[in-house]
């Protein structure tokens, strides 16, 4: 188990090391970046070692324009991009679950309305279900602020307001994408013979389902939630704009535009980051769940 | 039952592609979303044309006007006519996608290839690259790229090629992987030819299709990536497009909000169009390989008024299991009925043993799993009835398995003991677990009496230390000692009939026979009624009072154990055992030139 981990963690530091290398050379040694070049008189590969030396101690330099600590920056909008996120997969995960249970066992209608669900979360981006859903909820019966963001500190109730809509937004297609394959993994699980013997004993249907057939089906689906966490991220970037919330995707955005390139070089390795700790955290969760790799 | 291998696929590939055409152009989605499609592509193509008015051209005097007969859907914020625009952002949006699908076959599909092919280290460093890939939000990085290269929509439509191309490259190499052993690479291989060339010509064969349905998909998510890269100010400005379109009808949604909902309704509708594409091709290819499922269940109607007449003593049986012209088939692709059990009738007394033998695929399971009522969700009882003292099982009217009923005997009077004893345990549960819960279920004993019993059982099933055994995990314990603990679980609530499928087919030699004794051992002792399921006449000899031989799911012939044996009266009981006579089980099927001469 341990060797599994440092396995995995090493994975991850050398991702992290590739990913953030590349594009490292790619924003700083592009014509965009010319202007800056010329005033940084050294080479581009020595100031590529002083920043990866710097970013190892988390220190991932200032910002062109507000001369502000990208690190600290980015921490303080992690907040925002973290709950939302994590709100949306925690929604996502037991609607999908539950739509994905009631398609594989009750087969019929449900299974269609799982798959039409399928297709149209995948056919409306989520920009246009929140630009909708702005329209009816914000501007024609205003229930909801259509923008901005409230912390939870402040005024709870406001800050669910404000999560309600961009929320909305991404859980549509995360179940859209996510419930289908939730389907077939317990579908699959049904088909195997120890749910016939469980059966054959007399356990309920119920209990087979929700304390067998679920736990089985689990691995799967976390891998499942695990690649919806990174569509996720990217989600988030075009949600945050679209409703002004102060997250990482917002500062992504504005620095993009105006050309701030460290932050953004910084907002791509707390993404990564962030993809690393969730994958490591569904492979612990799969380790636990299968007894194989549990350690007596 | 779709166990089609990649062989079977390669070989039959001119016959489900003639048949797949037809069955796309019978569907009226794949007619709706293509045409669509279609039409997008010409009016892309034939903007110049087709576009009322220049895209560009700004009217101060008619900003924000409301849709009227000179402009079709209104105009926007500078005036521009939106239909123009909308015709015009269909270029930008085929484009777009056309670079995705592109860039990610050309690298996607030869490196899956290669990788699927070669094997080893390649696979392992493609196979790296490929997760990391996938590990990196797509719009992250499209930011990036457009922090450093500027908003190209080529470039940036490129490099979100390469992100996705892991959905080709895994694609390819599963298939690859799955083709690389078969027999006919290998016969290739000897022929001569160079391995670049098996790889193009058998394999591309297999992933064709698969290419088709990813690539309508991925041209679904380039769009929309496109439109929100569009949306966020980050496209292309040379380009008129539909994300742009949205993000200007966005900022005047109060004065106009109908201009969102145009190219919003483009956007959507342009993807699902491809979606549906997809979703239609897989449907044709996975139907020309399926059988279909339950959902025509209701179009076999019962005969039952036949059923009536064969059965005119509807007084209850003196029996305690009596199954009656039963049939169980599965519903096949043509709307016929493939049956797998017919016509099938025979009786069980209490304390009575009785064999079904028959080769595999002569559906002495399936026959088995009616009793049990747990036939696979596709199956279908097509006639008969079964009961089981005296209430039905499987109802005489309408052949509907009746689930209340059953559920009130399974593991109480009724239990079963499956074949293959590793798959049937929970991996995810002791031993101790799933041997204690049935027991607090049926016999509504607390936690610590259903251990005491359990204990006894597992002690009367010979397993040597069950304190040990009960906190293990399946995978933890042999083949023979879980075969041991389903016996245990089976009879650990004392029921009347036991339903023994196979139950020492996938054991060692020396443990069958331990098996085999205990089985006895527990009959005799409990006085359960028995059926049991085997290919083996040797296990009947040993236990059965009464035998069924069965064949294509038909009864051959039927009698006490003795005379069946000493004297069998069919020609395929005396194959049968003729083969068991030397020691062998059967390992082919003994009859095919039997069933061909028919």
């Amino acid at each position: 188990m341990l060797g599994f981990i440092s396995r995995r963690l090493l994975s991850g530091v050398l991702l992290l090391l590739v990913t953030s290398s590349v594009a490292y050379f790619l924003m700083f040694a592009s014509s965009n970046s010319i202007a800056i070049n010329l005033l940084v008189d050294r080479p581009i590969l020595a100031r590529y070692f002083d920043w990866l030396g710097h970013a190892v101690t988390g220190n991932l330099g200032k910002s062109w324009l507000s001369s502000e600590s990208i690190s600290e920056s980015l921490l303080s909008r992690l907040g925002v991009t973290l709950t939302l996120v994590g709100v949306v997969i925690i929604l996502a995960a037991i609607i999908a679950t539950i739509l994905g249970m009631l398609a594989a066992v009750k087969g019929g209608w449900i299974d269609r309305l799982v798959q039409v669900i399928g297709i149209t979360g995948f056919a409306v981006p989520n920009f246009v279900v929140a630009i909708f859903l702005v329209t009816v909820f914000a501007i024609q019966t205003p229930i909801f602020p259509a923008t901005g963001w409230v912390p939870f500190s402040e005024d709870p109730k406001q800050w669910l307001m404000s999560l309600a809509l961009p929320v909305s937004a991404l859980v549509l297609g995360t179940v859209a994408s996510s419930a289908q394959q939730i389907r077939s993994a317990i579908k699959s699980v049904l088909e195997r013979d120890w749910v016939r013997t469980l059966k054959s004993r007399g356990i309920p249907q119920r209990e087979i389902l929700f304390k067998h057939v679920l736990r089985a089906a689990a691995p799967a689906g976390l891998t499942v939630l695990s690649l919806q966490f990174v569509g996720l991220l990217g989600g988030v970037v075009i949600i945050e704009q679209l409703f002004a919330l102060p997250g990482m995707g917002y500062l992504a955005v504005s620095s993009t535009t105006s050309g701030d390139t460290p932050v953004v070089m910084g907002v791509v390795v707390y993404t990564v980051i962030l993809v690393i700790v969730v994958n490591l955290l569904v492979d612990l969760l799969n380790g636990w769940l299968n007894p194989k790799n549990r350690v007596k | 039952m779709t166990n089609n291998t990649p062989t079977q696929n390669a070989h039959s590939t001119e016959i489900i592609r003639r048949s797949l055409i037809g069955r796309l152009l019978r569907n009226p989605l794949t007619l709706v979303s293509g045409s669509f499609l279609l039409i997008l592509v010409v009016s892309g193509v034939f903007a110049q044309f087709l576009a009322p008015f220049d895209p560009q051209a700004t009217d101060i005097n008619a900003v924000l006007s409301p849709i009227n007969s000179k402009h079709l859907l209104g105009t926007d914020s500078a005036g521009r006519d939106v239909l123009s625009r909308i015709i015009f952002g269909v270029q930008s949006t085929l484009i777009s996608a056309v670079i995705t699908i592109v860039t990610s076959i050309v690298i996607g599909v030869p490196a899956g290839m290669i990788a699927g092919y070669f094997g080893r280290k390649l696979d392992a460093v493609s196979n790296w690259i490929s997760n990391m890939l996938q590990s990196l939000p797509a719009i992250i990085v499209l930011l990036a790229v457009s922090a450093s290269f500027g908003n190209s929509i080529f470039v940036s439509m490129f490099v979100f090629g390469v992100l996705i191309t892991p959905g080709f490259f895994r694609l390819t190499r599963t298939a690859v992987m799955g083709v690389r052993n078969e027999l006919y690479v290998d016969a290739a291989r000897v022929s001569g030819l160079g391995d670049f060339r098996i790889i193009i010509r058998h394999i591309f064969g297999v992933v064709r299709a698969p290419i088709i349905i990813q690539a309508a998909m991925i041209s679904g998510i380039a769009i929309s990536v496109q439109s929100g890269l569009a949306f966020l100010g980050l496209g292309d400005p040379k380009l008129i497009s539909w994300g742009v379109m949205l993000n200007e009808g966005f900022v005047n949604i109060f004065s106009s909000p109908t201009l969102v909902v145009w190219p919003g309704l483009a956007i959507s509708s342009t993807i699902g169009a491809f979606a549906l594409l997809g979703n239609a091709i897989r449907d044709a290819l996975e139907d020309s390989q399926k059988v279909e499922t339950s959902s025509s269940k209701s179009k076999y109607k019962r005969n039952s008024s036949k059923l009536a007449t064969n059965d005119s003593s509807k007084s209850k049986s003196n029996h305690m299991l009596t199954v009656q012209n039963l049939s169980v088939g599965y519903a096949q692709g043509d709307g016929s009925l493939k049956k797998v059990v017919s016509d099938v009738s025979f009786e069980l007394n209490k304390g009575e043993v009785l064999g079904i033998v028959g080769e595999s695929g002569s559906g002495k399971s399936q026959t088995a799993f009616s009793i049990l009522g747990l036939l696979p969700a596709n199956a279908i009882i097509a006639s008969g009835h079964i009961e089981f003292e005296g209430h039905e099982l499987v109802s005489r009217e309408t052949g509907a398995i009746r689930q209340k009923e059953l559920a009130a005997f399974r593991g109480k009077r009724i239990a079963y003991i499956p074949q293959e004893p590793m798959s049937n345990l929970d991996p995810a549960f002791t031993i101790g677990y799933q041997l204690i819960r049935p027991v607090t279920q049926i016999l509504k004993l607390s936690k610590d009496e259903a251990r005491k019993k359990v204990l006894g059982i597992l002690d009367m099933v010979g397993i040597v230390n069950p304190e040990r055994v009960m906190s293990l995990y399946p995978h933890e314990i042999s083949g023979g000692m879980a075969q041991r603990v389903l016996i245990a679980g089976a009879i650990s609530c004392e029921p009347d009939l036991l339903i023994a499928d196979e139950p020492t087919t996938a054991l060692d030699v020396t443990v069958q026979a331990e098996v085999l004794d205990l089985l006895r051992d527990l009959q005799k002792r409990l006085g359960m009624g028995m059926v049991l399921v085997t290919h083996n006449f040797g296990v009947v000899a040993d236990l059965a009072d009464r035998v069924i031989v069965m064949q294509y799911g038909k009864v051959v012939e039927q009698g006490g154990v003795r005379e069946l044996l000493r004297s069998p009266q069919e020609p395929y009981t005396k194959i049968l055992l003729g083969s068991m006579l030397e020691g062998k089980t059967p390992m082919t099927m003994l009859t095919e030139s039997q069933r061909d001469s028919k």
